[in-house]
């Protein structure tokens, strides 16, 4: 039965679903109503799971470190400069490849301070050895939290979840729970093999030398790289068993005979499908493209998708300054490694919480006068935030 | 009638509603327990805020959209078919009627029918509704919230009275039962006082 349910609150449940033993988080601005949720949870009874208010950021990441090494299921949460804290033990979970999940509320980081909705956080960490969804509904996240501890658990490699601060995390909006009687046939009880053990001891993350390091790392971008056909697999299961799919890695809409496809993350990309249907509707040929698996990098499927597209338009929450567009570039790589020279127009905006209107999503489609700084990528102008 | 279950089949419809209050007024919780009642009629519904400063006084709005079929865009709501203004000072800050459609409705916590406001509007509808006196009267704080709740029902027709006290009981609940018993008393008061005529001015 669907609820309304706020998107924070949605994810708490499907994590509580999830049964973790372990949830650790560090509770203050910004923070998401996910971990206070959680907390009444286990407050209430209601989830069987050691609660840990962590002293920082770095505290709540090292946690759940520790609880997935004592072969625990764990969860986390967290947000723009809390994720930057963390950065040092995300790689440090990563490197011991530890199923660890985390749901990243997306905002902006500063400076300047802002609380607002966009990719820089998420982004800053893509080379962190972590698998990164990013969903556009809260239907979507709640589903991907329970996909996200399948694939962390098969491929022992950590997910963050990705979902839009504010423009998910606090709207409600139409949910389907599944029952915990599904969840469980869908997901079997935590195992972790590399448990650490008194009785039998043994190092996890020790020394490396000059000699073996790469080797690791090596081994760490195969598993990455494995993981594309893993991501896709417990998406297509999930589909079997609850009747839904995100069809893995990208979401493909209206492709059929586009010459132009506007490739983009997240929430935006509602907005985005009411376009393309408007647009078709007046008889242009436009498709969308959702980059649901960011990390790993979905290179092939991408190529395939955009095959015969003649204009693509990559619209991202987030840039890397002084290089551009992020995943434009990743994207113009992926093409010309394939032998294909379609332009890919890099456009940015959405950037702190500014909404990426249906008329602003039209304009780029119609190749609007953009700010161009230089030919990486080029910034929606400040003429069109939306009049409030 | 409250549907139990989700309603095969509607007449196409597409509301969107823009709440303007401050900090500790509620139009966050208004927003969804509105969001909820249409939900509860079996059309779907969104609902979210935008925050400025966090902090108890300063201006927040909040959106929902009611909708016969799927809602896709997480957009801000710029084109609402009705504004409930939650603070009357606030019409002195800032342009809260940007964007209304024509012939819209706008639900004001006021004493006052503040008719001059009209001015300008092309068939715009106005209730003007004491809401905070209703909340005093009913929560024993100057809340208007569930009363102004009431009043758009009563003013529009796009939810029901019993979907938004269905509303009111399981979003508030954690709250306990004497304050589900108020807010549904001043939520009917609003509908009363609209239904009767009182406040309106066109």
């Amino acid at each position: 039965m669907k609820k309304l349910l706020e998107g924070s609150q949605a994810v708490a449940e499907a994590v509580r679903l999830c049964r973790p033993q372990v949830v650790a988080a560090y509770p203050i601005t910004p923070q998401t109503h996910i971990i206070e949720r959680l907390a009444q949870h286990v407050a209430d009874g209601e989830l069987e799971a050691e609660f840990i208010n962590a002293e920082s950021e770095f505290g709540a990441a090292s946690l759940v470190l520790g609880a997935v090494v004592g072969g625990t299921r764990a969860f986390t949460a967290t947000a723009s400069q809390g994720l930057l804290l963390m950065t040092e033990v995300l790689y440090n979970i990563a490197g011991m490849r530890l199923p660890v999940v985390m749901v990243c509320a997306n905002r902006a980081i500063g400076a300047p301070i802002n609380i607002f909705s966009d990719h820089q956080d998420s982004m800053a960490l893509r080379d962190a050895g972590w698998i990164q969804l990013y969903v556009e509904s809260n239907q979507e996240a709640v589903d991907s939290v329970i996909q996200a501890y399948r694939i962390a658990e098969a491929c022992e490699l950590p997910v963050m979840l990705c979902m839009d601060g504010f423009f998910l995390t606090h709207t409600f909006e139409p949910v389907e729970l599944p029952t915990q009687t599904a969840v469980d046939e869908y997901l079997p009880a935590f195992h972790f093999d590399r448990t650490l053990d008194p009785g039998q001891p043994m190092t996890l993350g020790g020394g490396s030398e000059p000699d073996n390091y790469q080797e690791f790392r090596m081994a760490q971008h195969d598993a990455m790289e494995n993981a594309v056909t893993v991501v896709e697999a417990f998406d297509t299961s999930f589909g079997e068993q609850f009747g839904r799919v995100y069809n893995g890695l990208v979401q493909a809409y209206r492709l059929e005979g586009a010459q132009t496809v506007l490739l983009g993350l997240g929430s935006l990309m509602g907005a985005v499908r009411d376009v393309v249907d408007k647009l078709r509707d007046q008889g242009q040929l436009v498709g969308a493209l959702r980059l649901r698996c960011f990390r790993p990098f979905p290179a092939q499927t991408l190529v395939q998708q955009l095959g015969v597209t003649q204009r693509i338009i990559v619209l991202e929450k987030a840039f890397s300054a002084g290089a551009g567009g992020i995943v434009a570039t990743e994207l113009r790589a992926a093409l010309q490694q394939a032998g294909m020279t379609t332009a890919v127009e890099s456009v940015i905006g959405g950037l702190g919480g500014r909404d990426l209107t249906p008329e602003v999503i039209e304009a780029i489609f119609h190749g609007a006068q953009l700010d161009d700084n230089g030919a990486s990528c080029r910034f929606v102008p400040h003429e069109y935030n939306p009049v409030e | 009638m409250i549907l139990t279950d989700r309603q095969v089949t509607m007449s196409p419809c597409f509301h969107e509603i823009r709440f303007h209050g401050r900090g500790g007024q509620g139009a966050v919780s208004a927003a969804a327990l509105l969001a909820l009642a249409a939900f509860n009629e079996g059309f779907e519904s969104q609902a979210f805020p935008k925050f400025g400063s966090e902090r108890r006084g300063a201006p927040v709005e909040a959106y929902v959209r009611i909708s016969s079929t799927v809602i896709r865009g997480h957009n801000q709501v710029y084109a609402p078919d009705a504004v409930v203004i939650q603070d009357v000072s606030l019409l002195r800050s800032k342009a809260l009627l940007q964007g209304l459609k024509n012939e819209g409705l706008i639900v004001l916590n006021s004493e006052q029918q503040e008719a001059d406001f009209n001015k300008g509007r092309n068939g715009s509808r106005w209730i003007c509704l004491p809401g905070n006196r209703i909340g005093q009267n009913f929560l024993g704080r100057p809340l208007p919230n569930t009363a102004l709740l009431g009043a758009l029902a009563a003013g529009t027709g796009w939810v029901n009275l019993p979907a938004l006290e269905q509303a009111v009981e399981s979003h508030l609940v954690r709250k306990g039962e004497e304050m589900v018993k108020a807010n549904i008393e001043a939520l009917r008061e609003g509908y009363r006082f609209v239904s009767q005529g009182e406040g309106v001015v066109s």
